[in-house]
């Protein structure tokens, strides 16, 4: 019988299994931050241990950092005594840390495949729920609590079950205006905000094989919107592609050894799957989301249901997200005002994002009525944002382009939707005060946020292309 | 922190909200802490409080005819964020045990390892202890772990529920994954020769 990707991958990392299927499985990499981690170092320290592998570990700061004058101590005195922590932990355990002023800080799950860590077959885990998104290479990546996160620093490993096995396939050809944000929008709309929960989720198909590496990461990224622990895709040429030359890419030999390994990544003709769902990439429009879970979502030419159209379970949680969000049942969400665009977070910060953005905007000007913020995934795509001439097109459009972190994502610094507004995300949560509190999140792609920055308004984008 | 955990009576109090997200159970912007201790003030804080800090008086942690050792939450309890922060917050409260008919995973682990029991029941289970609760706010609960049994007392109709064996161990002696992971190092190690 074949093997799936996933346990291609899961069954090399186990280092033993105990009792009732739970596993010890060996962790390859491990992203730290600032704000999961103080905890798991304190815990070493009490219990007297090491960092067992310190050289696996690597960690920056991003969740609490301001995008205004990093240069400058971080006024929060909360935040800034988080960053403090985590510079002296890794100092004092021996970690690499790219933290503020760094030229590779970041969004921990940008700069990871930005510098090259991120490599197919891996297990790579991180005191973070979006670690999904170093799937998007054909490796095991999820995120963990804090106690994982002192299990693994203490000895590089972790008690796990096996998780259950989905395989999403997406095929055919895009809709004009449709990119990687919608086609997990879309998903998730479908299977729901738990449809997931309790599996691994492989993307497969011609429209995700087609897809570009960044594009890759944003679908593996929203995974756990769904529920799933994870998500992965198999890697091929446009991954390696991607890799080579990267600051930690293998080199050389090594290189032509690891290409071998990696295109052994796939899974097998007969592979079996807990469960197995097909889309048709036709049937998808540039999406939007009207409510407080990401599985709420629906095309930007729909309308937000009825009450009819919900069974009377769900009434009680629908009317209370509508309640939130301020929003009636039954209206269209076109034309929607909007008062707060971000474009931004793991899910949608990377140079593609931006150039995706920048080549939509350029020419035109933001709408009176909305304030854009724009906050590159990390220092390396804000220089080459700056290098390709993108910080022009966003300072002409009226947008304010801001330096690399978490921001608007969940608000932990400054940057905070004001309550009751209305902000078109591209972020991956719409959660009740996830922006802030009492703000209002609509989640969409980056075109179809830029759409709204320019017209003030949800909008088609296909009708301004 | 309380460690092990094995027979639990006590009243409960029901959230009967369906997606309760991490960021409900405890908001971004008291993450800033690096120590565990004191979440449990701002469980549910934007639910439990207005912005300017008055409590809300619809929310049932809130109403003081409801109260005891036992969360009983709706469906797909814990979602969104891995912040281990949510199950301190609950366990800091004073929770020992939340039910639900189905808990997000990351939750769930952060959970067991923060010696607060995750108890998953049927639908139909969990209605019934919903509607009990609400007829009789002094309903009594009582989770035996030994036994992997829920009961809504005093009738004592009564649910089994799954936990892995080995973290069962763990709860009901008070160990945890590291005690564990960190006894098996040499095999680690053997194991890292062997993938390089
Ligand atoms: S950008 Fe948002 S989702 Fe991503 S790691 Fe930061 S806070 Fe989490």
């Amino acid at each position: 019988m074949g093997k799936t990707l996933f346990e291609k991958i899961w069954d090399r990392h186990i280092v033993k299994t105990i009792d009732s299927g739970l596993s010890v499985l060996y962790i390859d990499k491990h992203f730290i931050h600032e704000v999961t981690s103080p905890q798991a170092f304190s815990g070493l320290k009490q219990r007297g241990i090491n960092v067992f592998r310190p050289k696996q570990i690597v960690a920056t700061a991003d969740h609490n950092v301001p995008t205004i004058h990093q240069e400058l101590p971080i006024k929060e005195e909360l935040s800034r005594l988080q960053v403090e922590a985590l510079k002296k932990n890794c100092a004092e355990f021996g970690i690499e840390l790219y933290g503020l002023g760094h030229p590779y800080q970041g969004i921990v799950h940008v700069i990871g495949p930005e510098l090259g860590i991120t490599q197919p077959g891996m297990t790579i885990v991180c005191g973070d729920s979006h670690t999904s998104t170093h799937g998007a290479f054909g490796a095991i990546a999820f995120g963990i609590g804090t106690s994982e996160v002192e299990m693994v620093m203490a000895t590089q490993c972790l008690l796990q079950s096996k998780p259950k096995l989905m395989r999403i396939n997406v095929e055919g050809p895009l809709n004009k205006g449709v990119v990687s944000k919608d086609i997990i929008l879309y998903i998730i709309s479908k299977i729901s905000a738990s449809g997931a929960t309790g599996y691994f989720v492989e993307y497969a198909g011609s429209a995700i094989r087609n897809l570009s590496m960044e594009a890759r990461m944003t679908i593996c990224n929203m995974s756990i919107e769904m529920g799933a622990r994870g998500g992965m895709i198999a890697p091929d040429e446009t991954t390696f592609n991607y890799i080579k030359g990267r600051l930690f890419a293998p080199k050389d030999k090594a290189w032509d050894k690891k290409i071998s390994y990696w295109s052994t990544l796939y899974s097998d003709t007969g592979a079996k799957f807990d469960k197995e769902i097909h889309i048709n990439a036709a049937d998808i429009g540039p999406m939007i989301t009207y409510g407080t879970n990401p599985g709420m979502g629906i095309s930007v030419t729909g309308h937000v249901p009825t009450l009819n159209e919900i069974a009377a379970k769900e009434k009680p949680s629908f009317e209370k997200s509508l309640q939130y969000m301020g929003l009636e049942p039954g209206i269209n969400i076109k034309g929607q005002k909007v008062d707060y665009v971000f474009i931004g977070s793991c899910t949608n910060s990377r140079i593609e994002d931006l150039r995706m953005v920048a080549s939509f905007v350029k020419g035109k000007k933001k709408a009176n009525n909305v304030e854009v913020w724009v906050v590159p995934g990390s220092k390396q795509v804000e220089k080459q944002a700056i290098e390709e001439g993108i910080h022009k097109v966003f300072e002409e459009a009226g947008f304010n382009l801001r330096q690399p972190g978490c921001s608007a994502c969940l608000g932990m610094n400054e940057d905070k939707i004001p309550a009751g507004k209305y902000c078109i995300s591209t972020s991956n949560r719409n959660f009740e005060g996830r922006q802030g509190q009492n703000a209002r999140t609509m989640l969409a792609s980056p075109l179809t946020a830029a759409a709204a920055a320019i017209t003030g308004e949800v909008t088609d984008v296909r009708e301004l292309i | 922190m309380s460690k092990s955990i094995n027979n639990i009576k006590s009243t409960a109090v029901p959230v009967n909200i369906e997606n309760v997200d991490t960021d409900q159970i405890i908001p971004a912007r008291f993450l800033k802490a690096t120590t565990r201790e004191g979440f449990g003030q701002n469980l549910f804080r934007d639910w439990r409080f207005n912005s300017n800090g008055q409590p809300k008086n619809d929310f049932i942690l809130n109403n003081p005819t409801y109260h005891g050792k036992i969360l009983v939450a709706a469906k797909n309890f814990g979602c969104g964020s891995s912040r281990e922060h949510a199950a301190w917050a609950i366990k800091d409260y004073g929770f020992d045990v939340v039910v639900s008919s189905f808990f997000a995973d990351i939750f769930r682990n952060n959970a067991l390892n923060n010696f607060l029991l995750p108890v998953t029941v049927s639908e139909s289970f969990l209605q019934k202890l919903f509607d009990a609760i609400k007829k009789n706010p002094g309903t009594e609960i009582e989770v035996n772990l030994e036994k992997q049994t829920i009961a809504l007392l005093p009738s004592g109709e009564q649910e089994k529920f799954d936990i892995n064996n080995y973290k069962k161990t763990c709860l009901l002696n008070g160990y945890d994954d590291i005690d564990y992971l960190l006894n098996i190092k040499n095999e680690i190690e053997k194991f890292e020769t062997s993938i390089n």
